[in-house]
């Protein structure tokens, strides 16, 4: 048997494999309540689009496809960075661990930072749905309904990055305590399954809310 | 412990794959395909994360259990969007029935 100090083995558990299996099928039953919830905002999102299609169109192109592309790109660089974080902490190197966290916590500031200048634009643009939202011509209502949906979905997503920041900063002090070892890394490795997931998430947001009829 | 290590190169490759389907994805949606707009540029999301799902999460190479959890997941998205989707889209050919 291995020592629990290097292990983090649970009493409950019978042995380091059974607690690392717990763990990710843990982790996965949290992960399908959040499909359930933002799976809520995506299948309400189908039925508004499908009624008000001309509106979510003219609505879209108010959002700026750079910044969007770009914020794809930067997540899908701190999903890579994450997984090279996991791999690093499977292969027992802390040192490449503590760095790849910290990389993948700079993009994620990064995302928000573009998110920021977004939601900024679209406070002087008067796109924020409320007393003040202003939309030219006689589809308002359905931007309305569009940007409400754009706030809530993206809105939700940021939370969740800014959820996962702090479980990489948590991370990498545990790191820097060497609390993790070839033998025992799952807080890493789920912590990556919640920060892929968020990545999902935006890989589905991004064409639904930029890429509406951008043809015509 | 029944960890496997994927190659940090099968990572990079995953991840150039990712970036060339958003270029696509950007690419595809200037062009006028009518309805096929939509179509594409879900697919093109479906792969993306399916390419995330296998192989950034590592579900290529988890137990069979973790493949039942992520099935249940993608199913009862699908039982939510489907069986919502089959009452508005055929509310229309209802309505011309009465009409």
């Amino acid at each position: 048997m291995s020592h629990p100090q290097t292990t983090g083995l649970a009493h409950q558990f019978d042995d380091v494999t059974q607690q690392r299996s717990a763990a990710l099928l843990g982790m996965w039953v949290f992960l399908l309540t959040e499909i359930m919830m933002f799976g809520g905002l995506f299948a309400g999102y189908t039925v508004y689009r499908w009624s008000y299609l001309p509106g979510f169109a003219e609505a879209s192109r108010h959002l700026n496809i750079g910044w969007g592309a770009l914020n794809t790109a930067v997540l899908i660089g701190s999903s890579l960075t994450m997984a090279l974080a996991v791999h690093a902490a499977q292969r027992g190197r802390r040192k490449f661990l503590i760095g790849w966290l910290l990389v993948t916590m700079l993009f994620g500031a990064t995302f928000l930072g573009v998110k920021a200048v977004e939601y900024t634009h679209k406070y002087h643009e008067h796109l924020i749905p409320g007393p003040g939202f202003q939309f030219p011509g006689d589809l308002w209502q359905q931007a309305y309904v569009f940007f409400s949906f754009y706030f809530a979905m993206t809105g939700l997503h940021a939370f969740h990055m800014v959820v996962g920041l702090g479980i990489l900063a948590w991370l990498v002090v545990q790191a820097w305590r060497g609390k993790f070892s070839a033998a025992y890394n799952t807080p890493v490795e789920i912590s990556g399954l919640y920060w892929h997931f968020v990545d999902i998430i935006w890989i589905f947001l991004f064409p639904l809310l930029y890429l509406i009829e951008r043809h015509h | 412990m029944n960890q496997h290590l994927c190659s940090p190169k099968l990572y990079l490759a995953i991840f150039a794959g990712l970036l060339v389907l958003t270029g696509v994805t950007v690419i595809v949606a200037f062009f006028n395909l009518g309805p096929f707009n939509m179509v594409v540029a879900m697919s093109i999301a479906v792969v993306k994360a399916t390419l995330v799902v296998l192989f950034f999460m590592h579900v290529r190479y988890s137990e069979h259990l973790i493949w039942v959890f992520v099935g249940a997941g993608v199913l009862w998205l699908g039982i939510l969007l489907l069986l919502l989707m089959s009452d508005y889209l055929t509310r229309a050919w209802l309505a011309g029935l009465a009409g």
